[in-house]
């Protein structure tokens, strides 16, 4: 069948220092068209988006827009032409309100009171209601996910780009938004659809280019494919999958009984009455959409924020009123979301980051002053035993990919042999092979007899390595329940639903 | 109802004096602020405008050039600050400092053979019958065009931000300039232009001050009215009209000292003058201990450099 | 134009190599500041660079920079221990000030009583001083999170009222027929600061500045506290992660150079300055900014910082009385030293490429 071809891509090249972002990548994109673009953190995949948006120009190779040279200089040019992109991150602005955000997208707003009464129309008549004079940072992710959506269709795009937008979604809002885009595909408007998540294209997309270490590695229809046999275009490896002790979990080890804390960020959630206890040799997994609690929730946990001592026990100990490194004396170690600037000095360099939290329990300072040789040894040793790929322990933190510092970060935490291990998205943004090795590490640790809590957004890894499931939903934590047996639609509703999103009744509005 | 020999129609009409500068150098800081650059060299930018609007004022005579010299006297030395914070990405804090140590060394350079000159006067504007009225004629309508032209300043920065696509972007710049460069925004030249514009209102403040309100040169002239200014952007929680009142208060401090000093007042002259300096850290501590309120309102980019990277 | 791209590990080579190219970069621009004033460039250059350390009077000037340098590094290395916390103390100046007077009045208050134990216990007191001051912009931004900045530069011109009040009032000389201005401590043994070694320029202010110096290496090379210090500079969130209360690091910081402010002040109002006056400051709480800077905020990085600082006050000083350089010109090329400084420091943490060329510095 000869399609129709809206957005073409010839050999397109693109070069940062050391690294080939992007090698001779060439596809095209059919009109109406629900395109998937597949790969890993890292397969270059932000990098082509970006250039076809106009943020970065190609080094080499040409695109086409309805058969004409398409070369936007700027974001401005492509919106011009009509492409629209969602963002996964970066392109909000919390003090401001929707209608606000929404005309910093557009080139030549109408007045404000006009822009309001489109967002209503529009944002009903796709079944993503919004209102227009509420403040983005008081919105969940999902609704703010829809302000940038709205921010698109109001421009009457024909390509769509999203950037991984399921990240950040329950899964009834998945389908909420599915319905949308296969709404915007029946009109004509073509989706270029960046995931890594395959049952997602599977259910979506109609076609499917896989990148790999920049290169394009395969086209295939999704729906002819088995996720597997995707993933192994994904990856070029099989994968293992992690292994399992099933072992009988020991005594209580950690306790937490109604666990409330104000946020200490404006736009954060605060806890509400968290409960849960996680045994000896036992991993929890807590799961939630981001921005319902989980960075509060470590915060508590790691002793950076304090609240009443027998909220958070630990053997039955009372430690809520405790600071940090007091808690790394009782057993307890975090590794917190973002690996640079939190669980790492970006600019400091292996060695100086191991001291940072390696200190106490490693016994690396000697009234008050530092043993660096000793400092030294323990960085060594968590580089060679958790294969963090750098030149050298003097190397900045910063320099590191995102895998290795986060084996970095996570060996660190491991290698202190804590009782309480607890940890927050602890394979985002890193590679397959790394979150494996990362996922056995920690039921290496588990099986060690520690217990572990792991905060995660990615449903599948919970699945994956956790014992008992609970949901963390604005602030409030759910009854933790046996993985084993459990639905994604169970799962969805422990979740929060649809937050609250009606299916409004789809009419076919012309954005 | 005259206290210690002050009379309340001139110690106004004074105050309105008296807050010239610092209202006209904190609305620009306020738009710098606003767009996330915190430029801590007010007080050099300032010092700049009063020599280099002294300067031409007594050159050309007219005391307008002289408020364009300041503007642009201030506007050359702001240009280095953009320079390095925007261009070779120096640490705003160190640099508005650098800004402040070499605008008070250039300035008392320039300055030099200008001290005992008297410039040329500033004429009030002329409104008539209206400046009979009793008290509010001789307080609010008898005075130089710049005490209107500052209030308008403010009303019209206030209606930009708030109204304007300019303003929009503005804000959008400094409370987040990632999400700003990705939809597509010049991050760097909208914080440069922010930038001048900040330094020019300081400049006409700094003139204002060497060619009417002291009205000479000497060195060191404006006495850390830029600091004051920085402080009342913070008592605005970077609102244009709280910068008025916060002008006003800080306007009639330091009025109503000088007259006490002068009436002989049984306070001692130190804790006068010392005064308006306690009273900047008081109303300080009262507007950052309200946990959050005067926070949420500062531009969460502030002081942070851009870098666009990949 | 040109692009910048950031390195993935600081450079150490540079971050060694842009003070000097600084002072490079500010000696062309200073040439041609002076150039436009009308002076022989080269003569002011060689003037205020050279003939301190080497010309005809050197081996008085030397001790001149002895007497600059101490009080500017002292007050510079506790400035940078903030500075590398992200805590701006800027109002070294005011802490100085309230130094000086306070070990002064102590000193003052005793005389003429003759005693080994008066210098110390002033000494103490300078430091005292100089700490109580720093605390106040501590407390409020510890207790009402209070710009520190703000709070630490007003309580500057406080600072300058009191010491005014104190020279014509509380500390005058009650023998000098009403001039302002305390007693001079030249002539009071017990509490004077005098040179150790006559025609050297060294008292113990200078001996406090060594020690300090290394002091404040060690505290950051091998002590908890100092690596404290970088990691809440450097990323605050790291800094909570690994346990360090910020608060306590406001009170130290801010603590350590107002008591090193406190007692460079000490000992300059019992040494060279020899009395409490109106115009007893001459601005190193300020200049002192521009030294730690240029030292890169490392301690002997600083030390040298302020003998070249010292060397501008003291060769500005003979090009003003032979070349008649105006006094305002070298504050002028201070200001400029910071300028390039700052500018040339991104070296360290980008590299610079040219753009289409493939041309890159290093």
């Amino acid at each position: 069948m000869a399609r129709d071809v809206l957005l073409g891509l010839e050999g397109i090249s693109k070069t940062y220092p050391g690294v080939k972002a992007n090698d001779g990548v060439s596809f095209s994109i059919g009109a109406g068209e629900v395109h998937a673009l597949l790969g890993e953190n890292g397969a270059g995949k932000s990098t082509l988006v970006k250039m076809i948006y106009g943020l970065v120009k190609p080094d080499e190779g040409r695109m086409t827009l309805r058969g004409q040279p398409y070369a936007p200089p700027e974001p401005r040019a492509a919106r011009a032409a009509g492409v629209a992109m969602v963002f996964q991150h970066f392109s909000l602005f919390d003090a401001l309100n929707v209608a606000e955000n929404v005309a910093l997208g557009m080139d030549n707003p109408p007045p404000m009171r006009a822009l309001e009464g489109r967002i209503r129309e529009v944002s009903e008549g796709y079944g993503l209601p919004l209102d227009p004079a509420r403040l983005v940072g008081d919105l969940s992710a999902g609704e703010r996910q829809r302000v940038e959506i709205i921010r698109c269709l109001l421009q009457d795009p024909k390509l769509l780009i999203m950037d991984e937008p399921t990240s950040v979604l329950t899964p009834q809002e998945v389908d909420i938004l599915f319905g949308t885009l296969r709404q915007l595909a029946a009109e004509g408007t073509s989706i270029l659809y960046i995931s890594h998540k395959l049952e997602e294209i599977k259910a979506l997309c109609d076609e499917a280019t896989i990148l790999r270490r920049g290169k394009v590695v395969g086209t295939c229809t999704p729906r002819e494919k088995s996720a597997r046999e995707m993933a192994e275009m994904m990856v070029g490896a099989t994968l293992n999958v992690p292994k399992r002790a099933g072992k009988e979990p020991g005594p209580v080890a950690l306790k937490v009984q109604e666990l409330s804390v104000a946020s200490p960020s404006a736009f954060g959630t605060s806890l509400k009455g968290v409960n849960f206890e996680v045994r000896q040799g036992e991993v929890l997994g807590i799961g939630g959409v981001a921005g319902n609690g989980q960075d509060e929730l470590l915060l508590a946990l790691s002793g950076e924020l304090r609240t009443p001592r027998d909220t958070v026990q630990i053997h039955g100990r009372g430690i809520g009123d405790s600071g940090p490194n007091d808690r790394r004396r009782d057993g307890i170690c975090a590794a917190p979301e973002e690996r640079l600037g939190h669980a790492a000095a970006p600019d400091m360099s292996l060695t100086e980051n191991a001291l940072l939290s390696g200190a106490v329990r490693r016994g690396l300072t000697k009234r008050g002053f530092i043993d660096w040789a000793r400092t030294r040894d323990f960085a060594e040793d968590v580089v060679r035993t958790f294969d963090v790929r750098t030149p050298g322990i003097g190397t900045a933190a910063r320099a590191l990919s995102g895998g290795n510092l986060q084996k970095f970060v996570l060996g660190r935490e491991i290698m202190q042999e804590p009782e309480v291990i607890v940890v927050n998205q602890p394979t985002w943004g890193v590679d397959a092979a790394a979150a494996a090795f990362i996922r056995q590490a920690l039921l290496n640790r588990a099986e060690a007899g520690a217990a572990v809590v792991v905060i995660s957004q990615d449903i599948d890894e919970i699945m994956e390595i956790a014992d008992r499931f609970a949901a963390l939903n604005e602030g409030r934590l759910s009854e933790p329940v046996p993985t084993q047996g459990l639905t994604i639609d169970q799962i969805g509703l422990m979740l929060g639903g649809a937050h609250g999103m009606h299916q409004a009744e789809v009419s076919h509005v012309h954005a | 109802m005259d206290f210690y020999g002050i009379n309340p129609a001139v110690l106004i009409a004074s105050l309105m004096v008296a807050s010239v500068p610092i209202m006209l150098a904190a609305i620009g800081e306020l738009v710098v602020e606003k767009a996330g650059v915190l430029n801590l060299g007010v007080e050099g930018m300032m010092i700049m405008g009063a020599v280099c609007g002294f300067i031409t004022a007594v050159h050309t005579g007219s005391p307008w050039a002289g408020f364009l010299g300041g503007a642009a006297g201030a506007m050359a030395i702001s240009l280095i600050f953009a320079l390095l914070t925007q261009v070779f990405l120096a640490n705003q804090v160190a640099t508005g400092l650098a800004m402040t140590l070499f605008g008070l060394g250039l300035s008392s350079l320039m300055g030099q053979g200008y001290n005992g000159i008297k410039p040329p006067a500033m004429a009030d504007v002329p409104l008539g019958p209206l400046e009979d009225i009793p008290f509010i004629g001789r307080a609010f309508l008898s005075h130089d065009a710049m005490v209107y032209v500052s209030i308008l300043i403010v009303a019209g920065v206030w209606a930009v931000l708030k109204y304007s696509r300019v303003g929009l972007i503005l804000r959008a710049v400094g409370e987040n300039h990632d999400a700003a460069h990705a939809l597509g925004y010049k991050v760097r030249r909208i914080r440069v232009l922010a930038i001048l514009f900040g330094a020019a209102m300081a400049g006409l403040g700094g003139a204002y001050v060497s060619l009417v309100r002291v009205p000479q040169w000497t060195d060191g002239i404006t006495a850390g009215a830029g600091w004051i200014a920085l402080a009342i952007v913070v008592f605005a929680s970077w609102k244009p009209w709280r910068v008025l009142i916060g002008a006003y208060l800080f306007g009639g401090i330091t009025v109503l000292q000088l007259n006490l000093q002068a009436a002989g007042a049984r306070i001692p002259v130190e804790y006068l003058s010392m005064s308006p300096y306690l009273i900047t850290i008081l109303v300080l501590v009262i507007m950052s201990s309200g946990k959050g309120r005067a926070g949420l309102n500062a531009p969460a980019a502030l002081g942070q450099n851009f870098h666009a990277s990949r | 134009m040109f692009t910048l791209e950031k390195r993935p590990t600081p450079s150490k080579a540079w971050a060694w190599g842009t003070p000097f190219l600084a002072v490079a970069l500010t000696m062309v621009a200073g040439g041609l500041l002076f150039a436009a004033l009308g002076k022989d460039p080269f003569a002011v250059v060689r003037t205020i660079f050279w003939d301190p350390l080497f010309g005809e009077f050197a081996r008085y000037l030397r001790g001149q920079l002895l007497v600059k340098a101490a009080p500017l590094t002292l007050i510079a290395v506790g400035l940078a221990l903030g500075f590398r916390a992200g805590i701006w103390n800027i109002g070294a100046e005011g802490q100085y000030i309230i130094g000086a007077i306070t070990g002064a009045a102590i000193g003052l208050a005793v005389y003429p009583t003759e005693s080994r134990w008066i210098f110390p216990l002033m000494i103490l007191g300078g430091a005292f001083g100089g700490w109580v001051w720093a605390m106040i912009p501590a407390l409020l931004r510890t207790k009402f999170n209070t710009n520190e900045i703000l709070v630490s530069l007003m309580l500057v011109y406080v600072a300058e009222t009191i010491l005014s009040k104190a020279a014509t009032g509380f500390l005058r000389n009650p023998e000098g027929m009403g001039f302002p201005g305390s007693r001079s401590f030249s002539s009071y043994a017990a509490a004077g600061n005098p040179e150790l070694i006559a025609g050297t320029g060294l008292h113990w202010g200078v001996v406090a500045a060594l020690i300090a110096v290394i002091w404040a290496y060690v505290l950051l090379q091998r002590h908890l506290l100092g690596y404290q210090i970088k990691l809440a500079g450097q990323a605050p969130r790291a800094a909570r992660f690994a346990g360090v209360s910020a608060d306590r690091l406001v009170m130290l910081c801010m603590g350590m150079s107002g008591a090193l402010a406190g007692l460079a002040g000490l000992f300059e109002v019992t040494g060279p300055a020899g009395q409490i006056s109106i115009d007893f400051n001459v601005g190193y709480g300020f200049t002192a900014i521009i030294v730690a800077f240029l030292g890169r905020l490392n301690p002997f990085g600083i030390l040298l910082a302020a003998l070249l600082m010292a060397l501008t006050y003291v060769g500005g000083e003979m090009a003003a009385t032979n070349l008649g350089l105006p006094s305002s010109a070298i504050r002028v090329f201070q200001g400029m030293l910071l300028f390039f400084l700052l500018a040339v420091d991104l070296l360290s943490n980008y590299r610079i490429r040219l753009a289409g060329a493939a041309r890159e510095v290093r």
